[in-house]
């Protein structure tokens, strides 16, 4: 049953007992900075595709992981919610399901905030927002904007600090905190390859085989050295400033390739290809093998 | 390891258009032929590897979506918690209702198409594989198994493939008889087994947009793990999984082998047993007594139990998929350490 509550012009009960100047000023970890990984928002710009009808925008709840140095967020799932021009109502009980259903699998998260599309903070949120702080201390407020105001998907994250004149009108002001993207090894590799859907005419990719893969990255060096190359003329012909920073890094890459004398290096060359032909003479013989092993089988 | 979805038949009603469809096509046809996954289910399918799955244990989830004419189309999914055995009580079919009802309410497509599973070094083939997608395809047609390989994919490229049983081997785990000589009539090898359906991802607009915004926000630090000429980590533990594979290989020929040799030798008695008989039958007629009654040999001679050769068909199927990881591996391989002997020819 979705609790309902009349939207008062941001001015909520006076903020909990525990000193939340204490929790903002101190130990916000990694200094207001929070870690976002692309799933989430990917979940989230999904979950506004399949709002009902009518719904402005959608709200759910963030997950992830809070430790000494940072506060990372590597989850969410959305949350129904109806909103009017008076009412805000939200299925807290929901929440608390999918909450539970999600910790079975991961039990390390926790909750750590909520998020909502749209590119403004409305009294409704000041409301959401404090029935999250119920869930969480001190929770992250996520604006996705998917109404690209400004041509832009602008992403930002709040967390609350009490304002206004105490004992009499106070008020929520959402501070902005640093949004920083972190990705896996693997989340990397995965959002490269997503990201060639947008040059492909009707957004569809296939998956590429191997030696079209070693091509690709071959490919990227290669764009990568011209540019250096560029720079590299440019210092020279005077029209950029030379950089020593920059000037030590290109020192390292070239005396990266290792000067080996030719012979031992066709040495090298020459064992290790002669160990891929051997191991993959050897995987064409079990295959042989296992074929064979089949035939005589079926006699 | 992953439930046997009876409570999904329901979801199954629903393909009944799509499931009219197939039967038209021609009948060794499969009714899939395209699988499209969403940009979301790519990334989530990844943070589940990387949060929950240490080491060669495999991590499943299920994966939700529509049939489209002759596509799969994949646009969620979630993950299924491990087993643990301090959580023995802990229902998975449950689990799976109250997700899929939650995920309802927010108009995520709740129909069940498949599921996905972690492999490791690509040893996959195994009985529990067969039998949960053989459950799984039975219940709804065109459901699929994701396979993703996460090592693979830390080399440098997205390793995800979909695989589907052929419809012989449907035909023959429905009838549950592995014998050789009921595989011998269905004319399964283990090429067979396994289709690979091919997959292509596809983004909305709006994903696109926001994937452009985190090429600009975030560092150009592409990791180049592609190129790298460091290769024989890899290799060696394939070719270990490879060499243990083809040990119970052979452990599974010399049954084989004993099974058939056994019969023959029992043929060869019941044949002495027979002429035996016919000699004293001889005998006694010519000394006028009635012949001795024909025993049934059957009950004489028990025929030795044919071994099951499901075990070898599936260790045949690994062997070959092994195999061409490790082509495939070393051909890459092969095109690096040219790469890099140009570069060397060019500096000197």
């Amino acid at each position: 049953p979705p609790a309902a509550a009349p939207a008062a012009p941001a001015a909520p009960a006076p903020p909990p007992a525990a000193p939340l100047s204490a929790a903002l000023s101190g130990p916000f970890p990694g200094g207001r900075v929070v870690r976002l990984h692309p799933v989430v928002l990917a979940s989230i710009v999904d979950s506004f595709e399949r709002r009902n009808e009518g719904a402005a925008r959608v709200i759910g709840t963030l997950l992830g992981t809070v430790d000494k140095h940072s506060v990372e967020v590597t989850n969410c799932f959305s949350v129904p919610h109806n909103e009017s021009e008076d009412e805000v109502a939200v299925d807290m009980e929901f929440a608390k399901n999918m909450y539970e259903l999600h910790k079975k699998v991961s039990p390390n998260e926790i909750i750590l905030g909520w998020y909502a599309t749209g590119h403004d903070i409305t009294e409704h949120s000041v409301l959401i927002h404090e029935y999250y702080s119920r869930e969480a201390h001190n929770p992250i407020h996520l604006t996705v904007d998917t109404s690209l105001q400004n041509s832009r998907m602008s992403i930002k994250a709040y967390v609350s600090a009490p304002m206004g004149v105490p004992g009499k009108t106070m008020g929520v002001m959402f501070t902005p905190l640093t949004v920083k993207y972190v990705y896996y090894d693997t989340e990397r590799i995965g959002v490269d390859l997503i990201m060639k859907t947008c040059f492909s005419p009707n957004r569809v990719i296939g998956l590429s085989s191997d030696l079209q893969q070693v091509g690709s990255a071959s490919a990227r060096i290669q764009d990568t050295l011209t540019m250096v190359l560029q720079y590299a003329e440019d210092v020279l012909s005077g029209k950029v400033a030379a950089d020593n920073t920059v000037g030590r890094f290109l020192m390292d890459l070239i005396n990266q390739v290792p000067k080996i004398s030719p012979e031992d290096f066709e040495t090298m060359l020459n064992s290790n290809i002669n160990d891929l032909l051997m191991v993959t003479y050897l995987a064409n013989l079990t295959q042989s093998q296992i074929a064979l092993n089949e035939k005589l089988l079926s006699l | 390891m992953a439930s046997r979805k009876e409570g999904s038949g329901a979801a199954g009603g629903g393909f009944g258009a799509s499931k009219g469809k197939g039967k038209t096509a021609a009948a060794g046809d499969s009714a899939v032929k395209q699988v499209q996954i969403d940009g979301l289910v790519v990334l989530k399918i990844i943070k589940h590897y990387q949060e929950e799955g240490q080491g060669n244990e495999v991590v499943q989830g299920v994966l939700l979506g529509l049939v489209v004419d002759d596509r799969l189309e994949i646009t969620n999914c979630f993950p299924f918690p491990q087993h643990t055995e301090d959580d023995a009580d802990f229902d998975e079919v449950q689990y799976q209702m109250e997700m899929m009802r939650s995920l309802r309410h927010v108009n995520i497509d709740h129909l069940h198409v498949g599921w996905y599973q972690s492999t490791y070094y690509g040893s996959f083939v195994t009985r529990a594989l067969l039998d949960s997608q053989f459950s799984y395809q039975h219940a709804i047609e065109e459901s699929v198994v994701l396979i993703y390989d996460p090592i693979k994919t830390a080399q440098g490229s997205l390793s995800l493939k979909a695989y589907r049983l052929t419809p012989k081997l449907m035909e023959v785990c429905k009838e549950k008889d592995f014998s050789p000589e009921a595989l011998k009539k269905a004319n399964i090898a283990y090429e067979n087994m396994f289709e690979e359906v091919p997959i292509v991802i596809k983004n909305s607009y709006l994903i696109n947009v926001m994937l452009w915004e985190l090429e600009k926000k975030s560092a150009v630090a592409d990791r180049h793990e592609l190129l790298s000429l460091a290769s024989s980590n890899h290799l060696g533990k394939s070719l270990q999984l490879l060499m243990d594979r083809v040990d119970e290989m052979s452990q599974d020929i010399v049954k084989y082998n004993t099974y058939l040799r056994n019969v023959s030798k029992q043929q060869q008695q019941k044949h002495q047993y027979q002429q035996r008989r016919q000699q004293e039958n001889i005998q006694r007629q010519s000394r006028g007594e009635p012949p001795l009654p024909e025993e049934d040999i059957n009950k004489l001679f028990k025929p030795p139990q044919p071994p099951p050769r499901m075990e070898s068909l599936l260790i045949a199927g690994q062997i070959n998929t092994y195999c061409q990881n490790i082509k495939e591996f070393n051909a890459q391989n092969l095109g690096k350490l040219f790469m890099a002997q140009a570069l060397q020819d060019y500096n000197n």
